[in-house]
């Protein structure tokens, strides 16, 4: 390290701009990235909301508080957050006990904490806790992962999706035990574990069916045949794909979007505003969407395979493995692929828990990234 | 970290980290295919389908009712208008506190409790965007009160439609009819298509009977609404087409005189133009008012007028089923002129009353003396009802209902009004059919006379007297005289010329109407006293008194001894001038006494303006329509 930072004092007087940058801990590509997704999110939101600006004030707030957040987390190096990681998640697990006790319901689940002024949902930090601890596990143990540690990671899924079920939140459980099992993935679980669960997934099925609340099932059985409805539960979907396909190639133009101006478009400004921006800008625009997402999601593998520690390793992967499907499951699910899961399009949806604790997990992968240098070697 | 824990393989876990990553990499890139696909099939391969649902979603046609036409009298005064109401109406959404609004309005117009009620009841129903009515028909003072103060309510306005109004009021309330709020039962006889965004149909009268013509075509606007309804902006509109304008054969005046000469009688009038059908005048009492119906009316008061004395509702000029009485006279004059049963110069004895064989029934003549040598002139002129008897006995049944039909009893006359009555002239067929039971001698005299089961409506006398006064000939009497269609064009109404009754001869008719005349003009007629004096024209006539009781035939007994119910009906019919004529009168009176009496004055009072009028405007001709006149 010594010999390193002589040598570039040496050969170049000035330090560059990434130089600079990576002394703030910050990666500047994934930096980059991640502020053109979100300028583009305040830009959708714009319209969206029905220009409103307050709506897009409050989110450039937010959105200030997530940027900083993932900074200041980008400075804690990667061991403090390894070791800290399993405590985060049993607090975390702690305030999902405590949301399920007294937590507000919105729509008729509890799922939100109100501490004073802010009102923050505990099972968006799980997500991103559940994957971390899951590494931090793993880091200490011979990989492929046995029997044993397949159980405890099991356990340590089971636990906080489980309490998210009781919410009921039955999309984010999903996503929980996806990010827990992506770890165990990219940890080489064996593929004979990967097909069993598969199978056993499959057979589950129509348990799972039966135990799901009324409304969930309406959502399924509505993404089987949208037209099942058109102004009941079928209506969301169904205007959501209107006002997809009437964007076609170009879009109609910002601002121009019919359907949600119109209010058509129900959730607008959260779940389906891929839609107001795929209405707007078109075929073209969501191309350049998904480039802004696949850039992001390359940095993060590259930072992972940029990293031989393991906690690293399968922390920056999953995270950013997770924050992909995340886009996937949001886009699949308002383009009439996937049943309605309420899962927000990251970056672009109006929300602050999950935008804050979206950066605060690319705050991880910077730390990742920006500490390397320092300790290897 | 790792002291305790079995050895890792750090090259080894690389390598499947790799494999791993490889493996993920090639998922996230089938997802991101998937995703594109599903991308490029709805917005590319899809992409027409789904704008054309976009646009039906937030495209919406909405009709725009026509202006309904208008409904002119003979020379041209308005009898049907549409008028500029004014109504306040209140957008909750724009109205912040509305129970607050609302009774600050309250403070500054009259707006009852029902008002208030009926209005917050509407006001749930609807979306908050939307106008709901508080008070309907404000006076222009109230318009001018509200307009001042007008800054201190957001989200109140005024608004401004058409009502039907109806310049003649009571007097041609029966003729003209009115408008009310279309009904289920309604839209069934009517195109749907036509009355989509209209809240007014044709209920009674002209309004009803020509509603196809008044209504006129809607047109449509297509408007975008947000998911709400809330209506945007208009994209394309098409006006409406409005209905046809229509002027009636009624003379106005004369339907005023016809009207005040009622007086507080019950009963009805109808003057027709013999050489046409058409309807000069035609009045009913006692009427009502049909700005009630035009304006909405309300249960309360419509109850009201249903439980009206004297049934204000009923067009007795057409649903008015009276016994015709001695006014029946002439046509049986003619049916025994006409088959050669008897001869009009040769002198009859009329006794006080004559018995049927194997019978005890005095059939009774009116007056207890009886009227001695009569011939047919005079026997209509003193309507001697004996001499009627044996006339009856001679001629039948059968020739009886053959020249009463031709005359037009029994059967609708066809006039273009809703809801005609057909009378009722008996015949052996009828009394078989109804009863079973066959004809007696006894009812030939009945109906000789008018009575019996024998009914008809003032319209059916009034066509059967223009029929005399026409010798045979006359039309189908009709209000229609001409409409005027959106674009101008005037359409004549063609009269439409009944089939000439061709029996009797030239000299039949001058016998027949020969007695009508004496029965006005000379001593012993039976309304020479009441209407026979200071005659400018020769009018033939002849009363009528139809008993409606079981009370013995005879002379009148002291009316006011007698209970209205029981009080004969007191009929008149008239024609003038003789040998040209110019309108045929027909006047009943409900339970009102003698026709000579009470019915007479008011046929004279209609003849002497009709032709008073007509000699003293003769250089003054009614209007005639053009196209391009209002």
């Amino acid at each position: 390290m010594d010999v390193k930072s002589t040598v570039s004092v040496a050969n170049r007087p000035e330090p560059t701009l990434t130089q600079r940058v990576s002394a703030l801990h910050i990666d500047l590509p994934l930096f980059l990235t991640l502020l053109m997704g979100c300028c583009l999110g305040l830009w959708v939101l714009y319209t969206a909301s029905g220009q409103s600006e307050s709506m897009v004030a409050r989110q450039a707030i937010r959105l200030g508080v997530g940027l900083i957040a993932m900074i200041v987390i980008a400075q804690i190096p990667p061991r403090w957050i390894r070791i800290g990681a399993p405590w985060g998640l049993g607090i975390g697990v702690i305030l999902l006990v405590i949301v399920i006790g007294l937590g507000h319901s919105s729509l008729g689940a509890r799922r939100w904490l109100s501490l004073g002024v802010v009102r923050f949902q505990p099972s968006e930090i799980v997500k991103i806790l559940v994957p971390l601890t899951l590494a931090s596990f793993l880091y200490a143990r011979p990989l492929p992962p046995r029997l044993f540690e397949i159980m405890v990671c099991a356990l340590l899924i089971a636990v906080p999706a489980g309490l998210v079920v009781i919410e009921p939140d039955f999309g984010s459980a999903v996503l929980i035990a996806v990010s827990g099992a992506t770890v165990l993935f990219f940890a080489g679980l064996r593929w004979r574990f990967i097909f069993a669960v598969i199978a056993l997934l499959l057979a589950a099925a129509p348990v799972v069916w039966f135990s799901l609340q009324n409304y969930q099932q309406a959502r399924v059985l509505t993404f089987l045949n949208p037209s099942r409805a058109p102004l009941g539960a079928g209506y969301h979907i169904l205007q959501s794909k209107i006002a997809i396909g009437s964007g076609g190639l170009f879009g109609q133009g910002w601002l121009d979007g019919s359907q949600a101006r119109l209010s058509f478009l129900p959730e607008a400004s959260t779940d389906f505003i891929f839609s107001v921006y795929a209405e707007e800008t078109g075929f073209l625009g969501v191309a350049g969407m998904l480039l802004i997402y696949l850039l992001i999601l390359g940095r993060g593998i590259v930072i992972a395979l940029n990293n031989s520690d393991t906690f690293e390793r399968l922390a920056a992967a999953s995270l950013s493995v997770v924050f992909f499907l995340y886009v996937f499951v949001n886009i699949a699910m308002v383009s009439g692929i996937l049943p309605v899961v309420g899962v927000p399009l990251p970056l672009v949806s109006y929300g602050g828990t999950s935008l804050v604790t979206l950066l605060a997990s690319f705050g991880v992968l910077m730390s990742i990234q920006t500490h390397r240098e320092l300790l290897s070697q | 970290m790792s002291r305790d824990g079995p050895l890792k393989d750090h090259a080894g876990e690389r390598e499947v980290f790799f494999a791993r990553i490889l493996v993920m990499g090639g998922l996230l890139a089938l997802l991101v295919l998937v995703l594109l696909a599903r991308m490029a099939y709805l917005q590319i391969h899809q992409h027409n389908f789904y704008t054309a649902r976009s646009k039906a979603d937030r495209m919406q046609v909405q009709p725009i009712a026509p202006v309904r036409g208008l409904i002119y009298g003979r020379q041209g005064r308005v009898l049907a208008d549409n008028k500029p109401a004014y109504r306040l109406s209140v957008v909750p959404e724009e109205a912040g506190n509305l129970k607050q609004t609302v009774n600050r309005l309250s403070k500054l117009l009259s707006i009852t409790p029902q008002q208030k009620k009926q209005f917050y009841k509407r006001v749930h129903q609807r979306a908050r965007f939307q106008a709901t009515n508080l008070k309907l028909n404000l006076s222009s003072t109230e318009v001018a009160r509200f307009e001042v103060n007008q800054t201190r309510f957001p989200g109140v306005h005024i608004r401004a439609g058409l009502t039907r109004h109806y310049p003649l009021g009571k007097i041609g309330a029966h003729v003209i009819g009115y408008v009310g709020g279309i009904t289920a039962h309604d839209l069934v006889k009517v195109n749907r298509k036509r009355y989509r965004g209209s809240s007014r149909i044709g209920k009674a009268g002209i309004e009803k009977s020509h509603e196809s013509k008044l209504h006129g075509y809607p047109g449509r606007q297509m408007v975008e609404t947000n998911a709400a309804g809330r209506v945007l902006h208009q994209v394309h509109r098409k006006a409406p087409t409005p209905g046809d304008d229509l002027r009636l054969t009624l003379d106005t005046k004369l339907e005023r005189i016809a009207y005040q000469a009622l007086g507080h009688k019950q009963g009805a009038v109808v003057a027709l133009n013999p050489k046409t059908g058409g309807v000069l005048a035609m009045v009913s009492k006692p009427s009502y008012k049909p700005s009630l119906f035009a304006n909405s009316i309300s249960q309360a008061q419509y109850n009201k007028l249903l439980n009206a004395p004297y049934n204000p509702l009923l067009n007795r000029a057409i649903q008015g089923q009276y016994p015709p009485g001695s006014t029946i006279k002439p046509v049986m004059g003619i049916a025994g002129l006409a088959t050669g049963k008897i001869k009009a110069k040769k002198k009859v004895y009329a006794p006080p009353y004559i018995t049927l064989p194997h019978s005890n029934h005095r059939f009774r003549g009116w007056d207890r003396s009886g009227q001695g040598w009569v011939d047919l002139p005079q026997a209509i002129q003193r309507s001697a009802d004996v001499y009627f008897y044996k006339l009856g006995e001679k001629v039948g049944i059968n020739a009886m209902h053959h020249y009463a039909t031709e005359f037009g009893l029994g059967h609708k006359t066809g006039i273009d009004l809703p809801h005609e009555s057909a009378g009722l002239m008996p015949s052996r067929a009828w009394k078989h059919a109804t009863t079973g039971k066959p004809w007696y001698p006894g009812e030939t005299l009945n109906t000789v006379i008018g009575q019996g089961q024998t009914t008809a409506t003032p319209l059916q006398l009034a066509t059967m007297v223009s029929r005399i006064a026409m010798r045979g000939g006359g039309y189908k009497p009709h209000l229609l005289k001409a409409w005027r269609s959106a674009n101008g064009t005037v359409h004549n109404y063609k009269p439409q010329a009944l089939r000439p009754i061709t029996q009797p001869t030239a000299n039949d008719w001058h016998e027949v109407i020969k007695g009508m005349r004496m029965v006005v003009s000379a001593p012993h007629g039976t309304a020479f006293h009441t209407i026979g004096q200071h005659l400018e024209y020769p009018i033939a006539g002849k009363t009528g008194t139809a008993q409606v009781a079981d009370l013995p035939r005879g002379p009148a007994p002291n009316e006011n001894n007698v209970p209205r119910a029981k009080r004969p009906h007191a009929l008149f019919i008239a024609f003038a001038p003789i040998k040209h004529p110019k309108i045929a009168v027909a006047t009943v009176i409900d339970h009102g006494g003698g026709g000579a009496s009470v019915a007479a004055p008011v046929c004279r009072k209609v003849i002497d303006q009709y032709l008073d009028q007509r000699s003293e405007h003769a250089m003054k001709t009614p209007k005639k329509w053009t196209s391009n006149q209002p």
